[in-house]
C-alpha cells in the first residue's frame, strides 16, 4: 500500500508540475467557476425565482456538478499526447502499479476540481447562497467523486481510441444529453413529463439532486441514497475501467 | 539472460467476413547469454517489435514461454520490469517537461530515492554527452539528443539487460555514428547485456556480436555476422570496362570464376569465392586480352545478401510486402521516409 501511494504521488507530482508550468491551465481553471457564476447567474435568476427558493443555493450546486463533469471529460486529451510521445509505454515498463499510473493523473484532475469548487462555493456564499456547512461539504465530496469517475472514464476512453479526432465528437455527443437530462441549469420539472421521466434514467441527474439537496440542508433519504449510490457506483466502474485499460497490453 | 521457447503472438484484423488471424510472431525460440550484444534484424513488420514487447512484459504472449533475467514474463512481470531497461522507438519523455525531471521521476518509479535518481541521472547525462541539458525540454532537443535521453531513461535504474528498439531510426549519419559509440559503451562501461532491434544491416553489423534474423514472425538465422556472410557464395566483383566492345570479353573472363555473371551497361558483376586471391589473376587475364577497366570494386557480402540467401527476397522487397501485415495498435508507423543508408550489392561499405 505504501508503495502504491508513493508511486501515485510520483505520477501526481509529475502531472501537477507540468500543468503548473502552463499559465493558461492555471488561469483558465480559476476563471471558469467565476465566469459560470457571474454570467449564468443573472440569466437564470428570474427563472429560478419562480421556485421561491434562494437562487444561488439552487444554482451553485448545478454549476459545481457541471464543472466536475465537463472539466473531467477533457482530462483524457493530455493522456493521448503523452501516449503519442511514448510516456505511457515508458511508465508501463517500470514495476509501478498500473492503478498508480491512473490514480496519480486522477489526483491532478481532482485537485483542480477541488480548487475550482472552493472558488465557486466561496463566491456563491458572497453572493448570498445559504450557509449549510455539512451540506456544502457533502456536495463537494460528491462532485469530486463524480468528477473522478468522469476523468477516469475519459482517460480510459482516450487510451482506447488514442485519437483526439474521435475523442472530441464523442465527448460532445455525451455532453448534450447529460446537460439536458441532469437538471443542471434548469429544473426538470419545468419540462414535459416524458422528459422528466426520461431524466430519471440519467444517473447524473440523481447526483445533481443530491448535491442540491445537501446545499439546501435537506437530507432526504431517498434523494441522498440515489445520489450517493450512483456516485459511488460510477466512480467504482470508471476506476476499474481505467485501471484495466492501463493494464491492457496495447495501451 | 533471455530464453524464449515457441513465442507466438496472434492478433485479428478486419471485421466480419474480412476478419482474419495474423501471426505477427509465429514460434520464436531465442537465447541470449549474459554480456552478449545481440542484433535482432528483420524487415519492417517481421515481428521484431512484437517480440520485444512480449519480452518486456508489455504484451502477453498468445503461446509459448519466455524467461528474461531469470523471471517468467507471464507470471513474474514485476521482477522482469525491475531487471530490464527498455528504449522504445517512439521515445519516452514528454516534449514539454524538463529532461532531468523526467529522468528522476522515471527512476523513482523504479523505487529509487530522489537523491539517488538525481545522482545517477546526472552521471548518465555526462556519460551520454547531455551535460547542460538537464533543464532543457525534449521539444528543444535534436533528434540525437532525444534518443540519448531515451537511453538515459532506460538506464536510470542500472538494469542488467537493455532492450533498444530501432535506436537510430530517423537520425542523420553523424548522430547515428555517435549513438553507436554509446550503445557499444553499454556493455564495456555498464556491463549490460544488450538486445537491439534494427532494420539497418550496417547497424547490426557494427554493434552486435551475434545477429538473429527474423522474417514473417520466424527466426531464420542466428549467428555471428562473419559466419552469416560466409553462407553467401563469395564476394561481389564489379568490373566497369572502358568501352562497350570489351563487355563480352570481361563477361567471359569473370564467368570462368563466378557461376552467375550479370551485365548492366558497361558493368559486369559476379560473385567470386575468395576474391582476394582470384582477382589479381583476373586482372592479368583482362590486361592481356586488351580490356581496359575504368573501375573495379570488390565487396564482401552484406547482411542484405545474407537475407536474400536465407529468404529468397531482398530486405527491401520484404519491407514492401510486410507493410500490409504490420500489427495494429501499439506499434506506431516507422519513419517511412527514412532512407536506408545501406545500399545493396555495389557498395564497398560492407568492409566495415
Amino acid at each position: 500500500m505504501t508503495t502504491f501511494l508513493r508511486e501515485t504521488s510520483i505520477v501526481f507530482n509529475r502531472q501537477l508540475r507540468m500543468n503548473l508550468r502552463n499559465p493558461a491551465w492555471v488561469i483558465i481553471g480559476m476563471l471558469q467557476p467565476v465566469l459560470y457564476l457571474l454570467l449564468f447567474g443573472p440569466l437564470l435568476e428570474p427563472v429560478i425565482g419562480q421556485l421561491g427558493v434562494n437562487q444561488y443555493t439552487w444554482f451553485v450546486p448545478g454549476m459545481l456538478v457541471q464543472l466536475g463533469i465537463f472539466g473531467a471529460f477533457f482530462a483524457g486529451f493530455s493522456l493521448i499526447g503523452e501516449w503519442r510521445e511514448g510516456v505511457i509505454e515508458a511508465e508501463r515498463v517500470t514495476p509501478a502499479s498500473r492503478s498508480a499510473l491512473l490514480m496519480g493523473r486522477l489526483g491532478r484532475d481532482l485537485l483542480q476540481l477541488l480548487v475550482q469548487a472552493l472558488i465557486l462555493v466561496a463566491l456563491g456564499l458572497v453572493m448570498g447562497m445559504d450557509w449549510n456547512p455539512g451540506g456544502i461539504l457533502l456536495g463537494i465530496v460528491l462532485t469530486i467523486l463524480l468528477g473522478g469517475a468522469c476523468a477516469a472514464a475519459s482517460n480510459a476512453f482516450a487510451l482506447t481510441v488514442k485519437s483526439e479526432d474521435v475523442m472530441a465528437p464523442v465527448i460532445n455527443l455525451v455532453m448534450m444529453p447529460v446537460l439536458l437530462l441532469s437538471g443542471i441549469l434548469l429544473p426538470m420539472s419545468f419540462g414535459a413529463a416524458w422528459l422528466d421521466t426520461l431524466a430519471d434514467f440519467m444517473p447524473i441527474r440523481h447526483v445533481v439532486d443530491a448535491v442540491r439537496g445537501a446545499f439546501f440542508g435537506e437530507f432526504d433519504a431517498s434523494t441522498m441514497g440515489w445520489g450517493v449510490g450512483w456516485t459511488v457506483v460510477l466512480f467504482g466502474l470508471a476506476v476499474w475501467w481505467g485501471t484495466a485499460v492501463f493494464r491492457r497490453e496495447n495501451a | 539472460m533471455i530464453h524464449a521457447r515457441g513465442l507466438v503472438q496472434t492478433f485479428h484484423t478486419g471485421r466480419g467476413k474480412e476478419r482474419k488471424e495474423v501471426h505477427a510472431v509465429d514460434g520464436v525460440d531465442l537465447d541470449v547469454e549474459e554480456g552478449e550484444v545481440v542484433g535482432f534484424l528483420g524487415p519492417n513488420g517481421a515481428g521484431k517489435t512484437t517480440t520485444l514487447r512480449m519480452l518486456t512484459t508489455l504484451l502477453r504472449p498468445t503461446a509459448g514461454t519466455a524467461t528474461v533475467a531469470g523471471y517468467d514474463v507471464a507470471t513474474q512481470p514485476v521482477q522482469v520490469r525491475r531487471s530490464i531497461g527498455y528504449c522504445s522507438q517512439v521515445g519516452s519523455t514528454f516534449s514539454g517537461a524538463y529532461a532531468g525531471d523526467e529522468v528522476v521521476d522515471h527512476g523513482m518509479l523504479y523505487g529509487m530515492s530522489r537523491k539517488d535518481a538525481v545522482a545517477k541521472g546526472q552521471e548518465l547525462f555526462d556519460r551520454l554527452q547531455l551535460d547542460g541539458l538537464w533543464r532543457r525540454m525534449p521539444k528543444n532537443m535534436s533528434g540525437g539528443q532525444k534518443r540519448r535521453l531515451d537511453i538515459v531513461m532506460g538506464l536510470i535504474h542500472s538494469p542488467s539487460l537493455v532492450f533498444l528498439d530501432e535506436p537510430t531510426t530517423g537520425l542523420d549519419p553523424q548522430a547515428r555514428a555517435n549513438l553507436w559509440e554509446h550503445i557499444a559503451g553499454l556493455r564495456t562501461e555498464q556491463g549490460a547485456t544488450v538486445f537491439l532491434t534494427t532494420h539497418y544491416l550496417d547497424e547490426a553489423d557494427a554493434l552486435a556480436d551475434r545477429i538473429v534474423i527474423i522474417d514473417r514472425g520466424r527466426i531464420v538465422a542466428s549467428d555471428t555476422s562473419d559466419n552469416l556472410k560466409a553462407q553467401v557464395a563469395g564476394d561481389l566483383v564489379d568490373l566497369e570496362v572502358s568501352a562497350d566492345e570489351h563487355v563480352a570479353v570481361a563477361r567471359d573472363k569473370l564467368g570462368s570464376l563466378a557461376p552467375d555473371v550479370a551485365v548492366e551497361g558497361r558493368h559486369v558483376r559476379g560473385r567470386v569465392s575468395r576474391a582476394g586471391r582470384a582477382v589479381p589473376g583476373l586482372l592479368r587475364d583482362l590486361e592481356s586480352a586488351g580490356v581496359a577497366l575504368d573501375s573495379i570494386e570488390v565487396a564482401r557480402p552484406t547482411l542484405d545478401d545474407v537475407f536474400l540467401t536465407l529468404t529468397g527476397r531482398s530486405l527491401r522487397d520484404a519491407e514492401a510486402t510486410a507493410e500490409a501485415t504490420d500489427p495494429p495498435g501499439g506499434v506506431p508507423p516507422e519513419a517511412g521516409a527514412t532512407p536506408s543508408p545501406t545500399t545493396t550489392t555495389t557498395s564497398t561499405g560492407a568492409a566495415r
